[in-house]
C-alpha cells in the first residue's frame, strides 16, 4: 500500500525521539548526529528497528539537520543515502506486521529567513531542494518537514518538496507555550498556508508535552480538512545527575495522546525524550481505535504570517489604497521607488481596521514584477495583515505569490479561457483565494443571468485544476450608475444568485458604482449596504470613507454580528462628523516661545498637528515660503539644540518626523508638478552583511528634512550595488553604516570600490563600532559621530566645500 | 558533570525606564519623550518573550586559553574573568522576533519610535539576562562571575560559532547566527558565566568592566 492510501483510512503511528537516544549512546555535545548514519549505522538501524517493533508505521530518517548549509554536497549525499539505507534495513529486520514507511526527515535550516535573519527565501528553497532530491534518489516513501518554528521557512521547504518530488509531504510545526510559532503564526494560519499548497497532513511536534500541545491540536483539528499530526515531547526536560530526564512517563504520554486521537488527531508519534517504550505504550493503548473520519471544513480563508482571516457572515474589508490609479502622489512614489510611502499607506489602513490589504503597483513605465515583489516583501516585513496580490501581469503574480508568507488573496482571474489557463496553475501551486471576475471573451454581460453563467463556467474550469469552490470568490463587477441606470441592480442580483445558488463567497470594488457623480461617498455607503444585504462577503474599499465605515459598523450591529454593539460603540467616532474644530490651537499660547504655531509643532514633535497646520497654511502661503520661513527655522532650532546637547536624539527625531509630515503635505500638493529643489543626491546604505539599519534610517530622515534627495539602498547592500548606483546617478556623496566589527571590512571594500570606480564621490561613515581612527584606516573621507554631523558635512560638500 | 541543555521561560521583568532612556541617548526628558516611551512600552510588551537555553561546562584556564572541553577560546580578558573557576554556565537568551518586527516597522515610518523600541529591546534583553543570572545564583547557591559575551574585551566574535554548536539555540529558543556573526533575533545575548565559591555580585557595574571609556552609553560608575 502506498502512504497516501494508508493515511486515508488509518491512524498512522510515527516514531519517537532520536537525539536523546543518540546522546545516551555517546553522541558528543556539538557533534552532528547526521554523521552517525555513516559512522554508527548499527546504532541508527537499531533505533529505527525498535520503533518499527513498537508499532511505528513511519520512521523518520536521521537527517534532521542534513542540509547543504551544514555539509558539503558529497558528504550530504553520503549522509542521506546512508540514512535511508539504515531505515530500510530496519524495516526489513523488524518482524512487525504493520505497514512500514520511510520518511525523509527535513528539519529547519538553523537560519532565520530575511528580513529577520540573513537567509534569502530562494536560497532556503535551494537548500531544502538538495536534500529532497537526494531523498527521492535513494527511495524515501514520503517527506516529513518537521519542528519548523517559522511559517516562511516552512513554505520554502514545502515548495522545495513539491518542486523536486511527487512524494507525499507532511508538515509538522513547533508551537510555543503561547500556541503560536516563534515567528508568530497561529495554527489556523498554518492550516491555511499548508492546505493551500496541497499538503497531505499537517500538525505539531516538539517544544512541549502532549498536555501543553492540546490546545494547538484542537485548533488544528477544528480548521484542517487533512489529517492532523501530533508528535509531542515527553514533557519538559529536567537535569537529574547530569542526565536529561523528561517529566511525562510513557503511560501518561499514551493516555494524553490517545485522548487527542479520539478528538480527531490521526497521525501520532513522539519527539524529544520519547523512546520506543512510549510508542509501544501508545500503540498498545490505541490499537482498537478507529480514526475519526476526515471532514472538509469548507473554509474560505486567507492568511498572513500571524493569523487567518475567514470569510463568513461578518463582512471582510479590503483596503484599496495601495494602488496608483487616480493618485498622483502614489504614482510619484512608485516612480521614485519610495517604498516607505507605500508602507505608510499600509500601516494607516491597518489602523483604520481593514482585514486585508490590496496591493497594486501597476504603472506603464515601471518594472511591475520587481516592484510588486518588493512591495509584498516590504509590506509583510512590517504589517501582519493578509495581502491581496492585485495584478494583471502573470509573471508579477507568480513572483509575488511565491514570496508571500501565507495564503494570499489573488486579484484576479476571469472567465476568459487563456486567463484561467494562466492563473489557475498558480493558485494550485502556491495556494490562494482567487477573486473571479464575471466577465469573459464577450465582455461583461449586462444581465445577472449572464454573469451567473460565467461564474458557473469559472467554477467548472477551476475544478479541472483541482481548485475547490471555497478558494474562488466572485466579483460581479460594480459599474457606474451614471452611465447605465440599472447597472447596480444587475451587480446586486448576480451577487445574490451566486451566493444562494452556487454557495460561493463574493467581493466587490464598491466605489466604482459612483464614478462620475458628486458626493460619491454617499452613494458608495448605500450601495455597500445593499450589497451586504444581497450576500456580499468582502468589499475592496477606501478605509478613510466615513460612509463605508458607517455602513460596516451599523450593518454588523444590526445583523447580530457585533456582541453588545461593542465594535460599533468603539468605532462610532470614526464616522461621526465632528463639529468643525477651531483652527486656533487649544493649547496655551506659545507665541512668545515660538514664532509660529507650525514651528511650535515641529519643535515639539507633534506629527499630526504639523501636517494639519501645513495643510491650512497652504491655502494662503506658497509652499516654498512655508518651507523656508517655518519648517527650516524650526528644524534649525532643534538641530542646534542637539549639537549643544540640550536636545537629545528622541526629541530630535520626533521633530524631524513632524517636519517630514509637514513636507509630505507640501509634496502631495505639488505632486505631478516638476519642482525639484533638491540640494543634491545622497546615496545611503547599510553595508553588506549588516542588517541593522536604524542609524541609517535616522540619518536619512534628517537629510531629507534638510532638502537632500536621499537614495536609500537599504541594508545588507553589496559593494557593487552601491558603486553602480553612484555611477548611474553621478552622486557626489555616499553614506555607509555598519554596526559590527565583522561588517566593517565590507565597508572598507565598498569605499575602495567607490574610490576606484567613482573617484569624484565622497564617503561618510557612521555606526556603533566606528571611530575616527577606524574611519581613517578604511579610507573614508569623513567619520560622522551622529546624524547632525552627517547633515552638516553633506551641506559642506554640496556647497562645494571639501573639508575633512 | 552536567551536560544537559535546559530551557527556561521567564515572566517579564519590570521595565526600567531610566535604563531605556539611557540606551535611547536621552539625558533629560520632556513630556513628549515620556509619552513616546510609554506608548512604545505599551506596544512592545505583549510582543516580547523571555527565553533562555543553557548548559554547564567544565573549564580549565591556562594563560590566556580557556579550555571548555569541546572548544577553546583564546582571550586574556576572559581568562581573567574566569580566574579560579572550574565550571561555567553557557547560555543563550532572546526576547524574540516581535521587537525586531516593531523596530523594522517604525524604522520605515517613524525613526523616533524605532529608536525608543530599540532602547526598550536593549533594556529587555539585559533585564532577562539579569533575571536568569539571579535565578541561577539562587538555584545553585554559589557565586557567579559577571557574564561574558563574545566581543567583550579580546574574546573573538568567532566564539559565537562554538557557543551555538553547543546550545542548539535555534531549535531551543529560536535564536540563530548569521554569517556575519550577528544574531537573529537581534535582541539576544550569548555568554559564559563563571561559577565561583566566592560571593561576587554578577549583575551590577557591568560598564566598569568595559575598556571603551568614551562610550556614549557608559552608565554611571
Amino acid at each position: 500500500m502506498n502512504f497516501k492510501e494508508f493515511l486515508k483510512n488509518n491512524i498512522v503511528y510515527l516514531d519517537g525521539g532520536m537525539g536523546t537516544l543518540l546522546q545516551s549512546e555517546g553522541l558528543a555535545p556539538g557533534e552532528h548526529p547526521e554523521r552517525w548514519n555513516i559512522t554508527h549505522p548499527d546504532v541508527i538501524t537499531k533505533i529505527h528497528k525498535d520503533y518499527f517493533d513498537a508499532g511505528s508505521n513511519v520512521v523518520c530518517t536521521n537527517t534532521f539537520g542534513a542540509n547543504s548549509l551544514k555539509f558539503d554536497d558529497n558528504e550530504l549525499e553520503n549522509i542521506v543515502m546512508a540514512a535511508i539505507f539504515n531505515a530500510k534495513n530496519a524495516a526489513r529486520q523488524s518482524a512487525s506486521k504493520s505497514e512500514k514507511f520511510i520518511a525523509l526527515d527535513i528539519g529547519p535550516s538553523g537560519k532565520l529567513l530575511k528580513p529577520l535573519g540573513d537567509l534569502d527565501f530562494e536560497d532556503a528553497v535551494s537548500v531544502f531542494a538538495k536534500t529532497v532530491s537526494l531523498g527521492v534518489k535513494y527511495g524515501a516513501d514520503l517527506i516529513i518537514i518537521e519542528t519548523m518554528n517559522d511559517s516562511y521557512e516552512t513554505k520554502a521547504a514545502l515548495l522545495a518538496a513539491k518542486e523536486n518530488s511527487d512524494l507525499p509531504v507532511i508538515v509538522s510545526n513547533a508551537y510555543g507555550e503561547d500556541g503560536k510559532l516563534m515567528t508568530g503564526a497561529s495554527p489556523a494560519a498554518m492550516v491555511a498556508l499548508l492546505e493551500g499548497m496541497g499538503i497531505d497532513a499537517l500538525g505539531a511536534n516538539c517544544s512541549l508535552g502532549p498536555r501543553q500541545l492540546r490546545g494547538v491540536a484542537l485548533e488544528l483539528i477544528e480548521n484542517a480538512s487533512v489529517p492532523v499530526i501530533l508528535k509531542p515531547n515527553a514533557g519538559l526536560p529536567k537535569s537529574v545527575d547530569g542526565k536529561t530526564v523528561f517529566d511525562v512517563t510513557a503511560n501518561d504520554f499514551a493516555d494524553e495522546v490517545a485522548a487527542l486521537i479520539k478528538k480527531g488527531v490521526r497521525v501520532v508519534g513522539g519527539c524529544c525524550g520519547t523512546t520506543p517504550e512510549y510508542i509501544k505504550a501508545l500503540t498498545d493503548k490505541t490499537n482498537d481505535y478507529s480514526p475519526v473520519p476526515l471532514s472538509d471544513k469548507n473554509l474560505t480563508v486567507v492568511s498572513s504570517y500571524t493569523h487567518a482571516v475567514k470569510f463568513g457572515d461578518s463582512p471582510i474589508l479590503i483596503g484599496e489604497r495601495i494602488n496608483p490609479t487616480g493618485k498622483k502622489r502614489f504614482k510619484q512614489a512608485l516612480i521614485e521607488n519610495d517604498i516607505d510611502y507605500i508602507l505608510t499607506e499600509g500601516v494607516n489602513q491597518q489602523e483604520k481596521g481593514v482585514h486585508i490589504l490590496d496591493v497594486n503597483v501597476g504603472l506603464p513605465d515601471i518594472d511591475e514584477v520587481q516592484t510588486l515583489k518588493t512591495a509584498v516583501c516590504e509590506l509583510q516585513a512590517i504589517i501582519n495583515l493578509p495581502l491581496q496580490i492585485d495584478t494583471a501581469d502573470i509573471t508579477a503574480m507568480e513572483t509575488a505569490l511565491r514570496r508571500y508568507n501565507g495564503k494570499a488573496m489573488i486579484n484576479s482571474v476571469n472567465g476568459k479561457a487563456d486567463n484561467m489557463a494562466a492563473v489557475f496553475p498558480l493558485v494550485k501551486k502556491y495556494g490562494g483565494l482567487v477573486v473571479a471576475l464575471t466577465l469573459d471573451e464577450s465582455g461583461i454581460p449586462e444581465t445577472a443571468d449572464g454573469r451567473f453563467q460565467i461564474a458557473e463556467k469559472i467554477l467548472a474550469t477551476a475544478r479541472e485544476y483541482g481548485i475547490d469552490k471555497k478558494d474562488i470568490i466572485f466579483d460581479t463587477l460594480a459599474m457606474t450608475i451614471s452611465a447605465e441606470t440599472h447597472a447596480a441592480l444587475a451587480t446586486l442580483e448576480s451577487l445574490r444568485k451566486i451566493k444562494t445558488e452556487l454557495g460561493c463567497h463574493t467581493s466587490l470594488g464598491v466605489s466604482n458604482v459612483s464614478f462620475g457623480l458628486p458626493n460619491r461617498d454617499a452613494i458608495n455607503g448605500t450601495f455597500f449596504a445593499l450589497a451586504l444585504e444581497n450576500g456580499l462577503s468582502a468589499a475592496i474599499m477606501n478605509p478613510y470613507s466615513s460612509e463605508i465605515r458607517k455602513t460596516y459598523y451599523t450593518y454588523k450591529a444590526l445583523k447580530g454580528l457585533d456582541e453588545n454593539c461593542a465594535d460599533y460603540i468603539r468605532n462610532t467616532d470614526s464616522f461621526t462628523i465632528a463639529p468643525t474644530a477651531s483652527t486656533t490651537p487649544a493649547a496655551k499660547k506659545t507665541a512668545e516661545e515660538y514664532s509660529s504655531e507650525l514651528q511650535h509643532a515641529v519643535v515639539k514633535g507633534f506629527k499630526e498637528k504639523a501636517g494639519e497646520i501645513t495643510k491650512a497654511l497652504l491655502s494662503t502661503i506658497p509652499p516654498l515660503e512655508i518651507v523656508n520661513n517655518e519648517i527650516i527655522p524650526a528644524l534649525n532650532t532643534v538641530g542646534i539644540g542637539f549639537e549643544k546637547k540640550t536636545v537629545y536624539l528622541p526629541q530630535l527625531l520626533m521633530s524631524a518626523e513632524a517636519a517630514k509630515s509637514a513636507f509630505e503635505v507640501i509634496k502631495s500638493s505639488m505632486a505631478g508638478s516638476e519642482n525639484k529643489s533638491s540640494k543634491g543626491t545622497f546615496i545611503i546604505a547599510t553595508v553588506y552583511g549588516d542588517i541593522h539599519d536604524i542609524g541609517k534610517n535616522i540619518v536619512k530622515l534628517l537629510l531629507e528634512n534638510y532638502g537632500f534627495n536621499v537614495v536609500d539602498l537599504g541594508k545588507d547592500v553589496p559593494p557593487e550595488t552601491v558603486v553602480q548606483k553612484v555611477i548611474k546617478l553621478h552622486a557626489p556623496l555616499v553614506g555607509l553604516s555598519a554596526l559590527m566589527t565583522t561588517t566593517v571590512p565590507a565597508m572598507e571594500e565598498t569605499i575602495k570600490l567607490i574610490k576606484a570606480k567613482a573617484p569624484w564621490c565622497k564617503t561618510v561613515v557612521g555606526g556603533a563600532v566606528l571611530t575616527q581612527d577606524y574611519a581613517d584606516k578604511i579610507g573614508a573621507d569623513k567619520y560622522a559621530h551622529d546624524a547632525m554631523e552627517t547633515v552638516r558635512y553633506a551641506e559642506e560638500i554640496m556647497s562645494g566645500g571639501n573639508a575633512k | 558533570m552536567n551536560s544537559v541543555i535546559l530551557n527556561k521561560t521567564y515572566p517579564a521583568p519590570p521595565f526600567c525606564e531610566k535604563e531605556i532612556l539611557r540606551y535611547a541617548g536621552c539625558k533629560s526628558t520632556d513630556n513628549e519623550t515620556h509619552k513616546l516611551l510609554a506608548d512604545c512600552i505599551n506596544e512592545a510588551q505583549d510582543k516580547l518573550t523571555y527565553k533562555v537555553c543553557y548548559r554547564e561546562l567544565p573549564v580549565t584556564v591556562k594563560g590566556d586559553i580557556c579550555d571548555f572541553g569541546t572548544f577553546k577560546a583564546q582571550s586574556q580578558s576572559l581568562s581573567k574573568n574566569l580566574e579560579n573557576c572550574d565550571c561555567v554556565i553557557l547560555f543563550g537568551a532572546t526576547v524574540g522576533v516581535g521587537i525586531d518586527r516593531l523596530i523594522a516597522k517604525y524604522g520605515r515610518i517613524s525613526p523616533a519610535r524605532a529608536l525608543m523600541l530599540q532602547a526598550i529591546g536593549a533594556e529587555r534583553i539585559e533585564a532577562l539576562c539579569d533575571a536568569f543570572c539571579e535565578d541561577i545564583q539562587n538555584t545553585l547557591g554559589i557565586g557567579l562571575k559577571p557574564r561574558f559575551s563574545p566581543g567583550y574585551g579580546d574574546l573573538p566574535l568567532d566564539t559565537q560559532k562554538d557557543i551555538f554548536a553547543l546550545l542548539d539555540c535555534s531549535k531551543r529558543i529560536g535564536l540563530t547566527l548569521n554569517s556575519s556573526l550577528l544574531m537573529s533575533p537581534s535582541k539576544s545575548v550569548t555568554a559564559v558565566i563563571g561559577l565561583t565559591n566566592k560571593k561576587e555580585n554578577a549583575t551590577t557595574n557591568k560598564c566598569a568592566l568595559c575598556d571603551k571609556k568614551d562610550c556614549t552609553f557608559r552608565g554611571a560608575l
